[in-house]
């Protein structure tokens, strides 16, 4: 008897499903938060670089242009989407899973964590032939996302308000509340805007150590990466 | 007797109808509108003069130069005759041990009531050596006489800041006066020189209202430091519009459009120049074509290129700007990362790593 291609498609799904399993690992507001995040970035990122470095100008009438009030506009409006959904990602952390947690906290007391970021690391430099299995993130992925990503926020949200602040007026919420951000860097708001220029660098390097890793790991790995981003499943491969 | 500032106007052969006349003036420029005018002829008419001592240090008399340019004649008459020229080094008729007498005795004539207005700061390498007056280091002149005072003015960016004698490496070790003196409320007036029309505006509202403006954070008054110099600039339509000269001699240049891209640091710079402007009202730098230099903020010298948008990081080492270092690590991780990519590629090819290495390339076949 012969069968019918699907019949046969659905045969060896069902074999390979045996060897895949799947976890539910990332719950859907902090999936939509990683993408709408990783939009605002990326649009931060482009609108801010060319506040500071803007193209060459365009001649006529002034009334008829609004180039750097589009870019302001464009950096502001998703500043406070970078912003509230940040403050909406620590809320998340409170309710959601314990893999929610874990770009906030490290646990750093661990030695045996400590290993594995070191285990994940030989995997990087083709020393291990082998990663071990995670649910959430690896180790070295945690700790990479905290330090760039966990901190580098809190520092792009405080120069950003702070430079916020100085376009609203001295009496404004934004000023009032972040100054102290010019304190600290001797008084002179051109620092700041330095710093936070310097923010957008970090950040850009961030972005490419993190979209390589996740391709790489997709590949290479033992468990599913970008998909589960995607859909909120981890899959595993043997 | 106590002396009014009206008795000492009169004493100068100022008019009655012109003192009213500067009444309303400096009323119109606090921004206190017409209402107040009456109550400023009042204060003046009433209290106490108010004598303000002015002391040089480490400087280049450029505040003092601008002082005496206030844009009415008037305003300064009035208040040249308000401040007590007994001593002020620069403009005083005293000289000698004339002069260092007179300082003496209205230190202790009025004692607490005084105002000290510095131009100027202390140097403090060597025992502060590299300013002496009458023999001794004005540190030591400075820190005497604001003991007794009741409040410092702290003119333009030396004595604010530090300016150019503090950039780097600062080898006298000039320090702002409100380093050295910590113990009095302190009113910063920067820029380098400051505005005319400001610093009288400052004297003149001290002295008839008996307090100290509003200050913001860094102790500058609110009424002329509260806005940049971008948020009044008349090129500011150029700048939301995308429009910029790129060359102080392009086409862009001669149509006036902003000067960000060269430089121009009016973006963080807090001072009245795009309003009340030079000269009587004249100019100012940007309406002259060149870029704010920023001389009124904090370390202008050493903040990097005048000409620069993207000025030099200096700290923990960086002395470079953001791009540069930034576009560097950029690189460098981007070709780190290509080169991982190659070799991952590679061992993968061979079967050597990851998941293949794990089950094998063909699991999916043989699964
Ligand atoms: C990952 C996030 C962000 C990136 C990559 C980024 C990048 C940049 C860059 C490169 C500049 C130009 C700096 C300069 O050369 O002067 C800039 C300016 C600015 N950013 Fe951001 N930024 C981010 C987040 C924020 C946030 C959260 C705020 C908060 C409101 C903010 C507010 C501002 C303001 C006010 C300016 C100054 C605009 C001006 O000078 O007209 N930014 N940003
Ligand atoms: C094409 C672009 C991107 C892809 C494919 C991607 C993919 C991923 C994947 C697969 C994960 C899960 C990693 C794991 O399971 O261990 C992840 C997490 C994360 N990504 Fe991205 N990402 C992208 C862009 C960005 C950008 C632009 C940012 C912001 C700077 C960002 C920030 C994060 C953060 C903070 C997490 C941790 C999520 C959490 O635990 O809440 N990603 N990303
Ligand atoms: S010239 Fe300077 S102050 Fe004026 S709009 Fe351009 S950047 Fe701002």
């Amino acid at each position: 008897m012969t069968t019918t291609l699907a019949e046969q498609d659905d045969f060896e799904a069902k074999r390979h499903s045996r060897l895949l399993k799947a976890i539910y690992v990332y719950e859907a507001p902090l999936r939509l938060w990683h993408w709408i995040n990783a939009l605002a970035v990326t649009v931060l990122a482009v609108t801010g670089y060319l506040i500071g470095t803007p193209l060459p100008g365009i001649g006529g009438e002034a009334s008829a242009h609004y180039m750097m009030g589009w870019l302001r506009v464009l950096h502001f409006s998703f500043a406070w989407i970078f912003a509230f959904g940040f403050v909406g990602r620590i809320y998340w952390a409170f309710v959601g899973n314990r893999h929610a947690r874990q770009i906030f906290l490290l646990p750093i007391t661990s030695a045996k964590w400590w290993g594995e970021v070191w285990h994940e690391m030989k995997w990087y430099l083709f020393i291990t032939r082998e990663p071990y299995k995670y649910v959430g993130h690896n180790p070295m992925a945690q700790l990479m996302m905290f330090l760039f990503f966990t901190i580098g926020a809190v520092y792009m949200i405080c120069t950003g308000c702070a430079l916020y602040g100085e376009a609203l007026g001295i009496d404004s919420w934004a000023y009032q509340s972040f100054s102290w951000v010019f304190t600290a860097v001797g008084g002179n708001s051109l620092q700041v805007h330095n710093w936070h220029r310097m923010g957008l660098w970090v950040t850009i390097i961030f972005v490419m150590l993190h979209v390589y890793a996740a391709f790489r790991e997709d590949i290479m790995s033992r468990q599913s990466l970008i998909s589960t981003m995607v859909s909120g499943w981890r899959m595993f491969k043997d | 007797m106590i002396e009014t500032f009206y008795d000492v106007l009169r004493r100068q052969g100022i008019t009655r109808r012109s003192f009213l006349k500067f009444c309303s003036l400096t009323a119109t420029s606090l921004g206190l509108g017409a209402a107040a005018a009456p109550q400023i002829a009042h204060a003046l008419e009433t209290r106490p003069r108010t004598p303000v001592l002015w002391l040089h240090g480490l400087e280049c008399t450029c505040c003092s130069e601008s002082f005496i340019r206030s844009a009415h004649p008037l305003t300064k008459d009035v208040v040249l005759s308000m401040l007590s020229l007994d001593y002020d080094d620069t403009l005083m008729a005293a000289a000698g041990h004339q002069a260092e007498a007179a300082l003496d005795e209205i230190r202790t004539r009025y004692k607490g009531n005084y105002i000290l207005a510095v131009e100027g700061n202390p140097p403090l390498n060597e025992d502060g050596m590299f300013a002496i007056q009458g023999g001794r280091p004005f540190l030591e002149k400075l820190r005497e006489t604001a003991a007794d005072c009741k409040a410092i003015i702290s003119w333009g960016s030396c004595a604010s800041w530090g300016c150019v004698q503090a950039a780097y490496p600062n080898p006298t070790r000039a320090t702002p006066v409100h380093k050295v003196i910590t113990d009095k409320p302190i009113i910063k007036v920067p820029g380098c020189p400051p505005i005319a029309e400001v610093m009288t505006a400052v004297v003149t509202y001290m002295l008839t209202f008996d307090r100290i403006p509003e200050l913001d954070r860094q102790g500058r008054p609110k009424m002329f430091y509260g806005q940049r110099i971008h948020d009044k600039c008349y090129r500011r339509a150029h700048f939301d519009a995308g429009q910029f000269a790129e060359e102080f001699d392009d086409d862009g240049a001669k149509k006036g459009y902003c000067l960000y891209k060269l430089g121009c640091k009016g973006p963080t710079s807090y001072n009245a120049c795009s309003t009340v402007r030079w000269n009587g009202g004249v100019s100012f730098p940007i309406q002259s074509g060149h870029g704010c230099i920023g001389c009124s903020e904090d370390g202008f010298w050493d903040k990097g290129g005048f000409y620069e948008r993207v000025t030099d990081i200096k700290q923990f080492g960086i002395e470079s700007t953001a791009d540069k270092v930034g576009g560097y690590a950029a690189a460098a991780v981007g070709v780190g990362i290509a080169a991982h990519a190659a070799a991952t590629a590679l061992a993968r090819a061979r079967n050597k790593t990851g998941i293949d290495a794990k089950i094998g390339k063909d699991h999916h076949e043989h699964a």
